[in-house]
């Protein structure tokens, strides 16, 4: 297989007592998609903050195109490329769609001052990939509809050429009409060579859209494997129960409650 | 090349919504000048025709000031969720410690002690504010907390500096600050500088979009506007030159406050809406978790703004001691109740997000002139209070009668 775009080894998270991510490791290609899955406080959003720079791993290693990277903060990521579209979108409600698009990264003029015609412009261009009949370019964001909002979200992670995009339930808060809209987004970024990593509670879409799948239970991996090689049942049973296909117990996996 | 928005066709529906929505904007802004007028309209006839007089104009450009000079650094203030009450007290000490460097630290009436006294001042403001600043960002202590000590403490702090005497008097260069003015020549050339900024900046504007492929307003619109605020540039010049010195014929021209609240007033302008800081703050105020996630760093965004205000606050202290001629320690008492007041007349929201500088200045001038004008009719101050009261809380109900309308 070809060199991984990123690579996490052994990934460890504590906040105070509690250990959030313990020896968590995943990695993620080119073009590829991976449906990261677990219960409420599984770990999952913990381990993909250490990723978008949200959170510093407490130990372990992130590779980028196997180079050991740093990643201390969110715009170390997004300087290797690594967007994250959070699950309330992060949006500045007040701001236009360009402002959020550009948020913390505007153009600025030779002497020092915003661009806003440059950054209208280019949000015009990227807007146009996603979202055609888009029109409210004017607006603050808190106008808009909840699917053109997360087209807003989406157009800042590509904007500036993500190569890895995180999405934190990226249908949560949508229509089944905005939610195949960004369905066909997914497939869209995936022909592009990007590799997006997918929060996601609902089975359906993980099927539908990933290519491999990865499950976290009580902050510790549970398994990972091709989409096709499982079902929905058996994915159940290891959100729920952390119990593999073939009937044992991932490690670590069982407590003394559970047992 | 990509095709852009202005290639396709506009049809006339998409154009006149769009029309509708550029006036909308504006339409809070629009209804507070008419405000203005509506009030400067009613005092004139009231006052039997003194009010509108180039004197009292010219007089109730140097009583607002003060109030607007603070309100456009207060509006980036609210904007970013925060509030400042220690403006008044700082302003009073400040004053003193400005006072003291004229009068006991350097020679007094010595050549440089005027300049080196401001800078001195606006350099101990924006510390000042700056350290409130930091204990808000860096601790998360609420701003209303950290000021309202600022409130106690300033005051207190310009008590210890001269045991609570009054500095008097100034140095007399100095005191061109508080009622000084340029004269009739200087008064067209700023009218005139100011003009040409404004006509450069829009010319660049619509160049820039023009050249991005944007759709721009018909020239003979532009013009008609750019013309509009020449003649009101026009006008302003005019009138503060209509006020002459006694028994001469010589306009006494723009007042050097209100120059300096001019010049405050555009850079400030220009800083909210044009650079970075401005964005960060409009965004930190409408969403402080998306302006951490977007890799900003809110922790300075916030301490630069009280230092902002700081410095702001020195140039008040400036303005208001040089007009007395003195350094009380009871200079601007309430103060900060006045400009929290403008800026939200001004149609800023203490939710945070929303709020602009043009708008807090109008406010300002609002209160201003009710005040000028009761003053004019022999209001005595109780009632006064009583009505600016009423008036706060009507343009505050205005505002969320808006709001709703508008979602």
């Amino acid at each position: 297989m070809s060199q991984p775009l990123v690579e996490m080894n052994n990934i460890h998270k504590r906040f105070g007592g509690i250990h959030a991510v313990e020896d968590m490791s995943l990695e993620l290609h080119p073009g590829e998609v991976v449906g990261l899955l677990g219960h409420n406080g599984a770990g999952k959003s913990t381990f993909i903050k250490m990723l978008s720079g949200a959170y510093q791993v407490d130990s372990g290693e992130i590779l980028i195109d196997g180079q050991p990277v740093q990643i201390r903060n969110p715009i170390d990521a997004k300087e290797l490329g690594i967007e994250t579209i959070y699950q309330t979108l992060a949006l500045a409600d007040n701001l236009d769609t360009a402002a959020n698009i550009f948020f913390g990264r505007e153009i600025l003029t030779p002497w020092g001052a915003l661009d806003e015609p440059a950054m209208e412009h280019a949000a015009i261009g990227v807007m146009k990939r996603l979202n055609p009949q888009f029109r409210k370019f004017h607006d603050p964001v808190s106008n808009l509809s909840g699917g053109q909002r997360q087209s807003v979200a989406i157009a800042r992670a590509l904007q500036f050429n993500a190569r890895i995009i995180i999405m934190d339930e990226p249908t949560a808060a949508l229509g089944p009409h905005e939610t195949q809209m960004v369905a066909d987004l997914i497939k869209a970024l995936k022909k592009e060579g990007i590799a997006i990593v997918m929060i996601s509670h609902d089975l359906h879409d993980v099927f539908d859209l990933s290519d491999r799948i990865a499950v976290m239970k009580n902050g510790r991996h549970v398994w990972t494997g091709a989409t096709t090689e499982t079902d929905k049942d058996q994915v159940l049973q290891m959100v729920i129960l952390g119990k593999l296909p073939d009937g044992s117990y991932a490690p670590g996996i069982l407590t003394s409650e559970d047992a | 090349m990509e095709r852009t928005a202005a290639e396709r066709p506009v049809s006339v529906g998409e154009r006149l919504r769009q029309v509708s929505q550029s006036v909308q904007m504006d339409t809070r802004l629009l209804a507070m000048i008419g405000a203005v007028v509506a009030i400067w309209a009613f005092f004139e006839i009231a006052s039997g025709g003194i009010f509108l007089s180039p004197r009292n104009l010219w007089n109730l450009s140097v009583q607002t000031s003060v109030t607007a000079l603070l309100a456009t650094g207060m509006v980036l203030i609210i904007v970013s969720r925060n509030i400042d009450l220690s403006i008044g007290s700082l302003l009073a000490f400040l004053g003193i410690l400005g006072g003291f460097v004229q009068t006991e630290v350097l020679p007094l009436e010595g050549t440089h002690s005027w300049w080196i006294s401001i800078l001195v001042m606006i350099g101990a403001g924006a510390l000042a504010g700056g350290m409130q600043g930091w204990l808000i960002a860096r601790f998360a202590i609420p701003a209303f907390v950290v000021t309202l000590g600022g409130l106690m403490f300033w005051r207190g702090a310009g008590w210890l500096f001269t045991q609570g005497r009054t500095v008097t008097p100034l140095d007399t260069t100095y005191s061109v600050f508080g009622g000084g003015s340029i004269g009739e020549s200087w008064s067209w050339v700023v009218g005139a500088t100011g003009f040409a900024l404004l006509a450069l900046l829009t010319a660049w504007k619509r160049q820039r979009r023009k050249a991005l492929g944007f759709q721009v307003k018909p020239a003979s619109v532009e013009l008609a506007i750019v013309a509009a605020v020449g003649a009101l540039i026009a006008a302003f010049v005019a009138t503060m030159n209509g006020y002459d010195f006694p028994r001469t014929e010589d306009g006494r021209g723009i007042p050097v406050p209100v120059l300096i609240l001019i010049v405050v007033a555009a850079v400030m302008i220009y800083v909210a809406n044009m650079t970075r800081f401005g964005r960060y703050i409009y965004g930190y105020g409408g969403n402080p978790e998306a302006a951490q996630l977007a890799g900003v760093n809110t922790r300075r965004v916030v301490i630069t703004s009280f230092a902002l205000i700081g410095a702001l606050t020195a140039i008040g202290a400036v303005i208001s001691t040089a007009r007395l001629n003195a350094a009380p320690l009871s200079i601007g008492n309430l103060l900060e109740l006045q400009v929290i007041a403008a800026a939200v007349i001004g149609g800023t929201s203490l939710s945070g997000g929303t709020g602009t500088i043009l708008g807090a200045l109008i406010g300002a001038l609002l209160m201003q002139s009710l005040q000028n004008g009761m003053v004019l009719l022999g209001v005595q101050s109780a009632p006064q209070q009583m009505i600016m009261a009423g008036v706060l809380i009507f343009a505050v109900w205005f505002d969320v009668i808006y709001q709703k309308r508008r979602v």
